[in-house]
């Protein structure tokens, strides 16, 4: 019935067809609970983040949507195939780039890329083609005739995006892509997951690591112990917390004292001779902030700006679950 | 990058074809990058072909009343070598399967739209060719030191070919299960040890005949026995009799029951 399947990836809310969906999607191991029911809503063309600490659940939520393992229950569809009943289908649409490394070791990168485009029955020149292309893409010509085993962290995980970028997958996942990987490696990685998505592909991504949910997701959803915690845009997930402010330092308990009466909406912290005022963290405010402590005579030993972070949402979702 | 054309579906058994060879491309290309462990297999049965002829031989012969001496023994010997050959390279099979599991590869294999049991094809024809490699290799060394076969007509070397293709078939699915089942190389390792301990309890260096009463059946009825036997008159012209028929039905047998359970086990999952 093609006319279900089209109901189905268009959303009757009116919101853009989904590159994965999925609903009330369950696993457990024994009587250990993994994902408790996880609803996923993610446009064509968008990077998607899946934040969470280890053993939140995130590697199984990837290895249910890539076909490897089945849920226990729950639908989800992927690039308009339903995940159990055409599978295959799921298959030709996606690329996997896993947690540990998902590379041949024992032969050549250039041996790995061209295996990947024989198996997705590409001609011979063509596989070539793109083979070379991609290797040269990702830095990896020079090293193309080296066996994969002898790569550095970060040259394995190129290889590795390299490999899933052979068939042109419509829908990324991409298990932990920088974990393990120095900053330099790491920097890079997020340059090409960027690359990709201007290329019209989805990215499905997990991450343990806030600032790289913040840097390159469209939407994140915090999954915790099982469930997804929140879910929105870097901004409307510090939105969920206190905004930020200004706090000032005092190192004269005298001084601190003075400044506490005489900013009242200042909340104050006895013991580090701290206040906190409330800031957006504009320069209008600011200026306003100290152009009126000037005129009061406060003058503080230590001023710092802090605005929330998804630091800040992530231990605020966190700690309210437990 | 430009996005490549989708291929035609192609039909299901032409992608099974398909895939299946590049996945065997990809083992040759193991085996010959890596080649110290199918060499490391092939001293077992050289060096059991040389101890048993030079060191043993003239005892053995005598035992079996033989006055031919040592190279009457030779020919006796030769038929189980080969086959002994084949149950020591699939061992190799069972631990590079076991290897290849523990592979991130296997998990991308498994995430992308390829004819699923084309994996283990691969490993299948890969290790097949592996051992007709290794029976010519060891067998050259018989020939060198003084096997002939007696009276083997062209049709008889095809025959014997194919026997040893057939057990090296059967035998390397049981072992790509083992392999499967097992978590890490040397928990492979053992576990196909069955596949070079059997032919040491079957007519390979003695006939069953000369072994003690309660362990004849055994002897004679498991897999080896049978397919030695017929080689062994293939090759020198002794009597074959209800041996072929037993050998074919094990080999098929145990192809059949490998593959169901391979394919099964590789099917359930990751581990």
């Amino acid at each position: 019935m093609p006319a279900s399947v089209m109901s189905t990836s268009t959303q009757g809310d009116g919101r853009p067809p989904a590159a994965v969906s999925a609903t009330g999607l369950r696993k457990s191991y024994g009587d250990k609970t993994v994902l408790d029911g996880i609803d996923l809503h993610i446009p064509t063309g968008s990077v998607f983040a899946l934040l969470g600490p280890n053993g939140a659940g995130k590697t199984t939520a990837v290895k249910i949507l890539s076909t490897l393992i089945t849920a226990d229950a729950g639908q989800a569809r992927v690039a308009g195939h339903d995940l159990t009943t055409q599978a295959q289908a799921v298959r030709a649409a996606i690329g996997v780039t896993g947690q540990f490394s998902a590379v041949d070791g024992l032969i050549t990168g250039e041996e790995n890329m061209l295996l990947m485009a024989d198996l997705h029955h590409l001609p011979t020149h063509e596989g070539r083609r793109i083979a070379a292309e991609l290797l040269d893409r990702f830095d990896l010509t020079e090293a193309a005739k080296k066996p994969a085993s002898t790569y550095s962290g970060g040259m394995k995980r190129r290889l590795d995006i390299a490999m899933t970028l052979v068939g042109g997958p419509r829908v990324i996942f991409l298990d932990e892509p920088t974990t393990g990987l120095d900053p330099r490696s790491r920097h890079t990685m997020w340059q090409i997951i960027r690359e990709l998505v201007t290329g019209g592909v989805t990215v499905f991504l997990t991450t343990q690591y806030l600032e790289e949910a913040d840097q390159l997701a469209d939407r994140i959803a915090v999954l915790h112990d099982g469930r997804i915690a929140a879910e929105g845009t870097a901004e409307e997930l510090k939105r969920l917390v206190p905004g930020g402010h200004v706090r000032l330092r005092f190192t004269d308990p005298a001084a601190y004292r003075t400044a506490a009466t005489a900013l009242r909406e200042a909340t104050g912290d006895d013991d580090a001779l701290a206040l906190h005022l409330p800031s957006d963290g504009s320069q209008r405010e600011l200026r306003s902030l100290l152009d009126w402590l000037d005129a009061a005579g406060i003058e503080a030993d230590e001023l710092t700006l802090h605005t929330p972070d998804l630091d800040d949402v992530f231990f605020a979702l966190t700690e309210a679950a437990r | 990058m430009s996005t490549p054309p989708a291929p035609a579906r192609p039909a299901r058994f032409s992608l099974a074809v398909r895939d299946s060879s590049t996945m065997l491309r990809r083992n040759l290309l193991h085996a010959r990058r890596y080649p110290s462990m199918t060499l490391q297999l092939l001293l077992t049965p050289v060096m059991l072909l040389l101890l048993f002829v030079y060191i043993f031989g003239d005892t053995m012969s005598a035992g079996m009343g033989s006055v031919e001496g040592r190279s009457a023994y030779l020919a006796y010997l030769v038929p189980g070598i080969l086959m002994l050959t084949i149950g020591g390279t699939t061992i190799g099979t069972a631990v590079s399967v076991a290897m290849d599991m523990t592979e991130g590869i296997i998990a991308r294999f498994r995430t992308m739209a390829i004819h699923r049991p084309s994996v283990l094809v691969g490993h299948v024809v890969g290790s097949v060719l592996q051992c007709v490699l290794s029976v010519v290799l060891v067998g050259a060394v018989a020939v060198a030191i003084g096997f002939r076969s007696t009276d083997a007509t062209a049709l008889e070397w095809l025959a014997a070919f194919g026997l040893l293709a057939l057990v090296s078939l059967s035998l390397t699915w049981i072992a790509v299960g083992m392999g499967l089942v097992s978590p890490n190389a040397e928990a492979a390792s053992n576990n196909a040890m069955p596949l070079m301990v059997l032919p040491l309890l079957s007519s390979a260096f003695v006939p069953v005949d000369a072994m003690p009463g309660w362990f004849r059946p055994i002897a004679e009825y498991q897999p080896f026995t049978p397919a030695i036997e017929t080689l062994r008159g293939l090759l020198l012209g002794t009597g074959i009799g209800h041996n072929g028929w037993l050998a074919v039905a094990w080999c098929v047998g145990l192809a059949v029951l490998g593959y169901f359970w391979s394919t099964s086990k590789f099917d359930a999952g990751p581990k």
